[in-house]
């Protein structure tokens, strides 16, 4: 996915920028993560290694936190993440025939992401939304009272949706801006 | 029309007290008076689980519907949850001088009759939720 | 046109839906018609009016009158009477039941209303980025009062007087915590806000840091005077975004308005508070695993003592309190100790949020004083059991928690009486399951979330849980017998006795309590090689009923295994050693021929 310009560049500078900002580096390796993943998206051994060395950890330390908590990823995540909550709530209220429903129709598992990078599969633990229960997320955007039928209807719509945005870039016909 | 932007600092209790006596009347005179009277409080619940069931969009069409039906006496502003998820999105309304009202599931055609009916007219509409709490300060 | 005067409010909840009360809207407004006062008078359906034991409710306004089990039969005498001749019909009325007296108004009754709400008072009611709003609502009136009026040691005894007891989960008293971390002596302590809500399906804490943050910043600063800490440590989950933006705002707007910061009020007191991201841990919620994550470590719990009240953050005493505790306090001191103590059973004082889910009419949060009843929250509070089923299980405590019973659906919820019953408090989620929910299922579900969150560091936990979900997984497909039952309830003692940690130590209650209250079904599992309930998948078949099967061969079509065979107009069979359980038949079926079993 690297361009016609190289974003990293950039990203490198204001993960540096937000380091040289802390007013001291004593237990600041989780907030760097966060903002890290941010950045990037999720946390590949190269972005670890910088850390490391920009808050003087040896790199053993950064992989052991980042493998510890699940909210760091070291997967990139799809163009549309979808995440099916787990929660009690949900599970109850049949979340995981959703998550059936989606691995079936996208033929990835979860923490998959599908080939053409569309799409990617997580599970969570409670969102909140437990009225609403069983709750799917979309990119962001909150789909509640699913059932399995459901699913098909909704990346199908998203996939439409990442037609329409290659026939933009096309038009634009500039490279994006990182 | 989030209240007043830049609070003074408050540097005693005496402040404190001040302030609050303050911040009481600014609620009081919004409905009784100065330039804008009968002013009609909207609240949308906005908490995670409202936002996840359009509490967003249902704050942004009612304040259309108000610029649409040239109704200027109304504020709306947001809060957190109350609780009912099974009925999100919920808003209340308060009428000036009168108890507050909660409406269940608001969005799509529910607005246009909760204007219809109880913002213009003061006439309830299905779906309202009764108050089943007490506070602590009965 | 006339203006409506009279409004009839007409309880729409589903337990007064399934006694007829949509019936009642039908013959009111008939009748209103019929007696020429459709534009004066109007029927409204209302949402649940938490009473479902009395309906159903019928209330007219604006005089407040309070019909309770009204039938279809009664419209024609409530409008004849009451709204066309303003007599109350006395013989709807609620009766109190201690003075047998009829109430009329429902001002009077307030009683009906289950909820009393102390942590969640100030949510939904204003606006959470105002701080002003706060504080017209006698926002940090405690603080003040705490500063100017009272000293360190008494605040720490007015809380220990109010009976305030943790509401993270364990219960510990609040105000002998602040004790103990108040006595010892260093340059620097610290007060801890556990917001780290993890137990899936609990979102109180959610609720009042995205509805009420400034009454946690407050509650923050009193503990910070008591204990003698200057600075504040909110530890919270980075999966709520709002809750974070919300608080993050709160605090900036308290140092603006002088209300944290240097010499709060005028006073010699200087506090701050500092937010620190979670990462999606659970086993974070436990204090010393908290503290070592605040540290950026690996969440890992350590052993105690010492406990953080002698050394937690950066080896300084610290003071971990949750969400919900803290949002107790600023009421003990508005209100006083013995207010708060008032409400509650014997050991267990205020109320308890709990978040009800599941299989429940009225999903949402509910605040009760302790002491309620299973029964009140559930079928009153929450209306009862979705679609008509019938009430199986509450779980309370999440993944370290139990089941309760039918049997224990009157037993007062307190701290003490839950841990009687085989669950716990826990940080409020409140799951109710039905007839088709299978507690084998359920366990397994518990103990996979708890495999999953398991730090690694003692063997008993990392391992034990780990063989443990293994033979439930067993049970489950079927491929078990009695004597694992036996062996589960053996491994489940020694993980108790053995972890180092809560997360550890309260693993296998879910485990324990479902043996204990549903052996049969588990005995069904591993003997019958049945699941009662129809959820284990590989213990299910899915079976044609000849008699109702029209030959529609719609099954045969979608199924994906061509599992299902037979003519056209003649009843289909489906071949088992084919089927995949998909259910995909089941969907299809328009006449109700595919049952499971």
């Amino acid at each position: 996915m690297s361009g016609c310009c190289d974003g990293n560049v950039e990203r490198y500078k204001e993960l540096q920028a937000y380091i040289d900002g802390l007013p001291d580096k004593k237990g600041r390796l989780i907030g760097v993560l966060h903002k890290a993943q941010g950045i990037f998206g999720y946390l590949p051994r190269e972005v670890q290694e910088f850390i490391a060395g920009a808050l003087g950890l040896s790199v053993a330390k950064v992989y052991g936190v980042v493998k510890f908590y699940s909210f760091f990823t070291m997967v990139p995540k799809g163009k549309f993440p979808i995440s099916v909550c787990l929660g009690t709530a949900c599970y109850v209220r049949g979340a995981d025939d959703i998550v059936s429903e989606v691995e079936k129709i996208l033929g990835i598992t979860v923490g998959q992401v599908t080939p053409d990078g569309l799409f990617s599969l997580d599970t969570l633990r409670c969102v909140g939304a437990c009225g609403l229960a069983p709750v799917m997320i979309v990119a962001g955007r909150v789909f509640g009272r699913m059932k399995p039928s459901d699913v098909e209807g909704i990346i199908a719509e998203y996939r439409a949706k990442a037609g329409d945005s290659e026939k933009d870039k096309a038009c634009e016909g500039v490279c994006c801006h990182g | 029309m989030k209240g007043c932007a830049v609070m003074d600092k408050v540097k005693s209790l005496d402040d404190l007290r001040k302030m609050k006596a303050a911040m009481q009347n600014a609620t009081e005179l919004r409905e009784k008076g100065q330039n804008i009277d009968k002013l009609i409080e909207v609240k949308v619940s906005m908490a995670t689980c409202g936002i996840a069931a359009g509490a967003r969009e249902t704050m942004a069409a009612m304040m259309d519907e108000a610029t649409k039906r040239g109704i200027k006496n109304i504020v709306f502003t947001q809060s957190g949850c109350m609780g009912y998820c099974h009925s999100e999105p919920t808003v209340t309304i308060v009428r000036p001088g009168e108890e507050p009202v909660t409406f269940g599931e608001v969005k799509g055609k529910r607005i246009t009759e909760i204007f219809d009916s109880y913002i213009l007219k003061g006439e309830l509409v299905d779906g309202i939720i009764p108050l089943s709490s007490k506070s602590i300060h009965d | 046109m006339a203006n409506v005067r009279m409004h009839v409010l007409v309880c729409g909840g589903t337990g007064c839906t399934s006694s007829r009360s949509l019936e009642i809207v039908d013959a009111l407004r008939a009748e209103i018609k019929a007696q020429g006062l459709a534009e004066e008078v109007k029927v409204v359906i209302a949402g649940c009016f938490g009473f479902c034991e009395k309906g159903p409710i019928v209330k007219i306004s604006p005089d407040n009158t309070f019909y309770v089990q009204v039938t279809p039969e009664d419209a024609k005498e409530i409008v004849a009477e009451h709204i066309v001749k303003g007599r109350k019909v006395s013989r709807l009325l609620y009766v109190d039941p201690k003075t047998t007296e009829h109430i009329s108004d429902s001002k009077h009754m307030d009683f009906y209303k289950k909820q009393l709400r102390i942590a969640l008072r100030n949510c939904g009611f204003l606006d959470p980025e105002n701080i002003g709003e706060y504080i017209a609502r006698d926002g940090y009136m405690a603080l003040g009062k705490a500063l100017f009026e009272m000293t360190p040691k008494e605040v720490v005894d007015e809380v220990k007087k109010s009976g305030l007891r943790g509401r993270g989960g364990g219960g510990f008293p609040t105000g002998l915590k602040w004790e103990i971390a108040a006595s010892y002596k260093a340059d620097q302590k610290y007060v801890i806000c556990n917001a780290d809500e993890g137990d899936p399906g609990a979102f109180m804490d959610r609720s009042v840091l995205e509805g009420d943050p400034h009454s946690i910043i407050e509650a923050m600063a009193i503990c910070g005077y008591a204990i003698g800490a200057s600075k504040g440590v909110v530890y919270i989950r980075a999966e709520y975004p709002l809750a974070v933006e919300r608080l993050q705002k709160a605090i900036v707007a308290a140092r603006e308005t002088g209300l944290l910061g240097n010499n709060i009020l005028g006073s010699d007191f200087s506090f701050d508070i500092d937010m620190y991201y979670g990462a999606g841990a659970f086993v974070c919620g436990e204090e010393t695993a908290l503290i070592r994550s605040l540290q950026s470590e690996r969440g890992e719990p350590t052993s105690k003592p010492p406990f953080p009240a002698e050394s937690g953050f950066w080896g300084k005493p610290s003071n971990v309190n949750n969400v919900e505790t803290f949002a107790n306090i600023p009421v003990i001191f508005l209100k006083g100790a013995e207010w708060f103590a008032s409400i509650g059973t014997a050991k267990s004082k205020g109320t308890k949020v709990f978040a009800l889910a599941g299989k429940v009419n009225n999903v949402g949060l509910v605040e009760v004083p302790m002491g309620t009843t299973l029964r009140e929250v559930i079928f009153d509070i929450g209306g009862g059991i979705r679609n008509g089923k019938k009430f199986k299980a509450a779980q309370t405590g999440g993944p370290s928690g139990g089941c309760l019973t039918e049997k224990f659906l009157d037993t007062p919820i307190d701290y003490d009486n839950l841990i009687a019953a085989g669950s716990m408090m826990g940080s409020g989620g409140m799951i109710v399951l039905d007839e088709d929910d299978c507690m084998v299922n359920v366990a397994k579900f518990y103990l996979g979330f708890t495999v999953e969150e398991s730090c690694g560091k003692c063997t008993p936990c990392r391992v034990g849980n780990k063989r443990m979900l293994e033979m439930l997984e067993k049970i489950s497909e079927g491929k078990a017998t009695e004597k694992d039952l036996g062996r589960l309830r053996e491994l489940a003692g020694i993980i108790k006795d053995t972890s180092l940690c809560g997360l550890g130590q309260t693993a296998p209650n879910p485990v324990l309590s479902t043996l204990d209250n549903f052996y049969d079904e588990y005995l069904a599992h591993v003997r019958d090689k049945r699941c009662p309930a129809g959820k284990c998948k590989s213990l299910m078949q899915y079976v044609i009923d000849p008699a109702k099967c029209k030959g529609c061969t719609m099954c045969a079509k979608v199924c994906p295994a061509g599992a299902i065979s037979g003519k056209v107009k003649e009843p289909h069979v489906i071949n088992q050693d084919k089927c995949v359980k998909c259910g995909a038949c089941f969907a299809t079926c328009k006449f109700g021929a595919i049952s499971k079993r």
